[in-house]
């Protein structure tokens, strides 16, 4: 038996980065050249707040992994209080996904300033390392969405 | 050359240290109670891990004057700890000599009136748990 | 259908080095809609942008997709270009195959799958992208500026001088900061009072400026060019109309054992005190708290003995809400507290001080009147030792990560001084390094050591032992000489790490601008707008942003009123167009999304709808787009879907997601 027989468990992880803090913090692990998994895939929102748990739930049924949410740091939101309200929507959702088949350890919150590169990159790691150890997300699969 | 730099990542394996974020500040060599003991002095202790000059380091004096105060521990600002580094360095001469592991009961046999009384107890503060 | 057109940025080796740039547009032309794909050295370059021009107009392109560096660097570039080709310039996305790609993985396959990915979402989202429109909003044109020292006065003369109002919001009862404790300033030995002073006076004289001490800060709201701030006017209990600043209050005041923060706490004051001799405004303050009239209600000297009748035990705090255009953070600094370090005997021994406490005592209205003296005992000290980084580039809890930067230079000061003024002391310099980046600073320093003969020792203090007899023992190493030293002293200064203001963090969280892990405020770039804020219309001066000296912070004071300037002189802002709207078909008028908005921009309106034929009035959340700053937040509380947010809207981001996981 060959060892490639065996495909490489390559996650798809959805990251909500909110413009002002954690995009920008995404950029500083850019540019200070921090790596983490090319998994990770971001996606801009103009602040935490504006993250749907519609669309949570969408990338999971598309196929996603995990998915982690990034926002200011409590207090320091660019738009006052939006992150508060992300955190009390992703907390009820969180609570809610593993009723659907969504282990706890596949969805995150996380408080990323935009002078946190190195945090970025290492809650990246982290986040990612712990979805390989969950392996695929299997449970929550629509299959009309296969392509 | 390829042995030296196996023992100084050894050394920095068992010291939980990381020597490159010295920043030659001294201040473990200013509080050091035993400097005028040693021959290599603490602070150079760190950069002869650095550069993975072992065999010099564990030939020295400093490893048995080492009274592991643990004062430069403490002052450190940069947690780079050299008392740690020599305790770890007197671990790795304990280990060449085979015997890595001490139980209790064998150290009655090994006591020898020359060892450094100071020795011992370190290697019981790194394994007391 | 959209006509779209992807254009892949070499960047280059940046991108290319790690990206198969020709793969990523090859890969994107096969996109549905995809029209036009190619791939470019530097795409925001002159050249780059004009082959998105060419491409727009030649293959009538109704979506640009530009995969390069961040959008917070370049987006504003493609835009202006798209819009030079008669495109809506909201019709642009950035793929971010930089910073978040090419710069963070070194696998050139990996990195390229990735790229493909990110452009492949960021087509998905131009898909269904509409042209959007900026609004327009006012400007105030007024400006506050948070802080009086030199940072603050500086930035509100320059500003004031260019015609416009400003404020300036101090929290001490006096304007001039830590530089009006300094003795002189480095790297000429001018007196700090001499060349401070009168810009105090000239901030306190022009008619463009309006000094408000002994006041903080209360509310923030509002957004640039709009803000609306309410400041907390401390009650003085002394009316500032009526007092003449002839200081008999003080004088008689019994309260006289109260330590005095103008001299670090080394001398006293008395309870109703005006901080210094030259204090702007030259109005007493009552301490409350340690005034007998306001603990025991009987004494009420001052008010017998002032003569214009000034002093008002009743007064009470007052709060001004005032407008502004922008917002100058100039918050400033203090010395860390050494109650960690016990090693340096701080909290043992008087003769232990800080450098600040030392400028205190050089200086001439300091407690000992300027002569250099030991704090315990009185004697001239005979040898002195100073000890650098104190707290300072610490990696553990202790202190600071980061350099003061200032040390080593009014180090270099004081030994110079104490050198001059009494040859017969030895000075003795403990450092770890040197540190003068500055304009004549290496000069500077070179004199404290080759005329002045300071006694330069490289290596840290361990620790200094009290005495018996009330010495000092100093305990350090000298590395280049490799031995340890142990030698008497009089005096210790240490040169004590600076951090920002206690009130840093307070204040940035009221202004909504970001601050970073040692409460420093973050500036928008670190390069290229270091003065700003990445919050909009709020700027940065001085040590708030990060340690520096007197000659940078005045340079930044500067920097920060050109900006605010700028923008003061625009008529009207243009907002952003992404702002929420709501589906008058979809909205029940639950109000909901109103109950979430932090800017109070959504209101509700009784309007004819035409529902699938069924005419009726209803009520429809209306949003108003001077206000609306595009959170989001109220799309996702609509419980109908009625709300959604314009170039952030509900189909936009699941296609994104769609795209990525596909």
């Amino acid at each position: 038996m060959s060892i490639e027989a065996k495909e490489i468990f390559k996650p798809r992880i959805v990251a909500f980065c909110c413009n002002w803090c954690s995009y920008a913090g995404a950029d500083l692990a850019g540019s200070s050249r921090l790596t983490y998994p090319a998994d990770v895939k971001i996606i801009r929102v103009p602040c935490s707040c504006r993250v749907n748990p519609m669309f949570i739930l969408r990338a999971f049924e598309k196929g996603a992994d995990g998915v982690i949410l990034c926002g200011c740091h409590p207090g320091d939101c660019h738009y006052t209080s939006g992150n508060y309200y992300a955190r009390r929507r992703m907390t009820l959702l969180f609570s809610m996904l593993e009723f659907i088949g969504v282990e706890q350890g596949r969805t995150r919150v996380e408080w990323v300033s935009a002078a946190e590169g190195a945090k970025f990159s290492r809650t990246m790691n982290e986040f990612a390392e712990k979805i390989y150890s969950l392996g695929k997300n299997v449970r929550l699969e629509d299959l009309r969405c296969r392509n | 050359m390829n042995a030296a730099k196996n023992q100084a990542e050894l050394i920095r394996e068992i010291s939980g240290v990381h020597p490159l974020k010295c920043m030659k500040c001294g201040k473990c060599s200013a509080v050091c109670p035993a400097f005028d003991e040693m021959d290599i002095k603490p602070h150079q202790f760190v950069s002869y891990v650095q550069s993975g000059e072992i065999e010099a380091l564990a030939a020295s004096v400093s490893l048995g004057k080492c009274l592991s105060c643990f004062a430069c521990v403490e002052r450190c600002p940069r947690d780079v700890k050299p008392g740690k580094l020599i305790d770890a360095a007197r671990q790795l001469v304990i280990r060449q000599r085979g015997n890595s592991y001490l139980s209790a009961d064998e150290i009655p046999q090994l006591l020898d009136d020359e060892m450094p009384q100071q020795l011992l107890v370190s290697a019981f503060r790194r394994y007391r748990r | 259908m959209q006509r779209i057109g992807v254009f892949v940025c070499h960047c280059g080796t940046n991108i290319a080095g790690t990206v198969d740039v020709k793969k990523v547009a090859e890969m994107a032309a096969k996109e549905t809609g995809v029209v036009h794909a190619e791939d470019y050295q530097y795409m925001c370059s002159e050249a780059g942008q004009s082959k998105i021009i060419a491409a727009i107009r030649e293959k009538g392109l109704t979506g640009v997709v530009v995969c390069s560096c961040s959008p917070r660097m370049h987006e504003t570039t493609f835009r202006k270009a798209a819009e030079k080709a008669g495109l809506n310039p909201y019709m642009v996305e950035i793929a971010n195959i930089r910073e978040h790609c090419s710069w963070i993985h070194k696998d050139m396959q990996e990195a390229t799958e990735k790229a493909v990915i990110l452009a492949r979402a960021a087509i998905a989202k131009v898909h269904l992208n509409t042209p959007l429109k900026p609004g327009e909003s006012r400007v105030t044109k007024r400006a506050l500026v948070i802080g009086g020292g030199i940072a603050g006065i500086q930035t509100a003369l320059d500003i004031a001088d260019a015609g416009y109002k400003v404020d300036i919001v101090e929290k001490t009862p006096s304007i001039g900061g830590r530089m009006s404790q300094l003795d002189k300033t480095f790297p000429t030995l001018d007196c700090s009072a001499c060349i401070l002073t009168p810009k105090m006076v000239e901030a306190a004289s022009h008619e463009n400026i309006t000094i408000y001490t002994y006041s903080e800060i209360e509310k923030v709201a509002g957004f640039v060019g709009d803000f609306t701030v309410d400041i907390r006017k401390k009650a003085r209990s002394v009316d500032m109309e009526k007092c003449t600043g002839c200081g008999v209050c003080s004088e008689k005041c019994p309260s006289k054992k109260n330590p005095s923060e103008f001299n670090r706490g080394l001398g006293n004051r008395s309870a109703i005190y005006i901080p210094f001799a030259q204090a702007i405004p030259n109005v007493p303050v009552i301490d409350r708290e340690h005034c007998t009239k306001f603990k025991t209600g009987k004494c009420g000297v001052c008010a017998k003995v002032c003569q214009a009748g000034a002093v008002d035990y009743d007064q009470q705090d007052e709060i001004i809400t005032q407008n502004y255009g922008a917002i100058v953070a100039a918050t400033g600094f203090d010395m860390i507290g050494l109650d960690k370090y016990d090693e340096y005997a701080y909290s043992q021994s008087k003769d232990v001080i800080t450098s600040l406490e030392l400028e205190r005592i050089m200086n001439a209205a300091g407690p000992t009147g300027g002569h250099l003296e030991r704090l315990s005992d009185g004697r001239a000290p005979k040898n002195i030792v100073f000890v650098q980084c104190v707290g300072s580039r610490c990696s553990d809890a202790r202190g600071k990560s980061y350099c003061s930067k200032i040390c080593c230079m009014y180090t270099a000061k004081h030994a110079m001084l104490i050198r001059d003024k009494y040859p017969d002391t030895n000075v003795t310099v403990f450092y770890i390094d040197v540190r003068t980046p500055g304009k004549n600073f290496d000069e500077f320093y070179r004199r404290a050591v080759e005329d002045y003969g300071v006694n330069y020792i490289k290596g840290q203090v361990g620790k200094v032992f009290l005495q018996p007899d009330g010495t000092l023992l100093v305990q350090a190493s000298d590395l280049l000489d490799n031995r340890q030293i142990r030698m008497e002293a009089d005096m210790v200064v240490l040169a004590a790490a600076i951090e920002p203001n206690p009130d840093a963090r307070r204040i940035a969280t009221m202004l909504t601008a970001s601050i970073d892990t040692n409460n420093f405020l973050t500036e928008a770039h670190a390069k290229l707008r270091p003065v700003e804020s990445p919050t909009a219309g709020i700027f940065l001066s001085g040590v708030c942003q990060g340690s520096k000296d007197i000659p940078e912070t005045v340079a930044q004071a500067g920097a920060a009123a050109v900006k605010v300037i700028g923008l003061l002189a625009k008529e009207k802002l243009t907002t952003n167009p992404c702002t929420a709207k709501a589906d008058e078909l979809l909205c029940n008028g639950c109000s909901q999304c109103a109950n979430v908005c932090p800017y109070g921009a959504i209101s509700y309106e009784e309007k004819q709808v035409n529902d699938h034929g069924i005419r009726e009035t209803r009520r429809i959340a209306a949003v108003n787009n001077a206000l609306c700053q595009g959170c989001g937040a109220c799309t996702v509380t609509c419980p109908s879907g009625a709300m959604d947010l314009q170039g952030f809207s509900n189909r936009q981001m699941i296609s994104e997601v769609d795209a990525i996981c596909r």
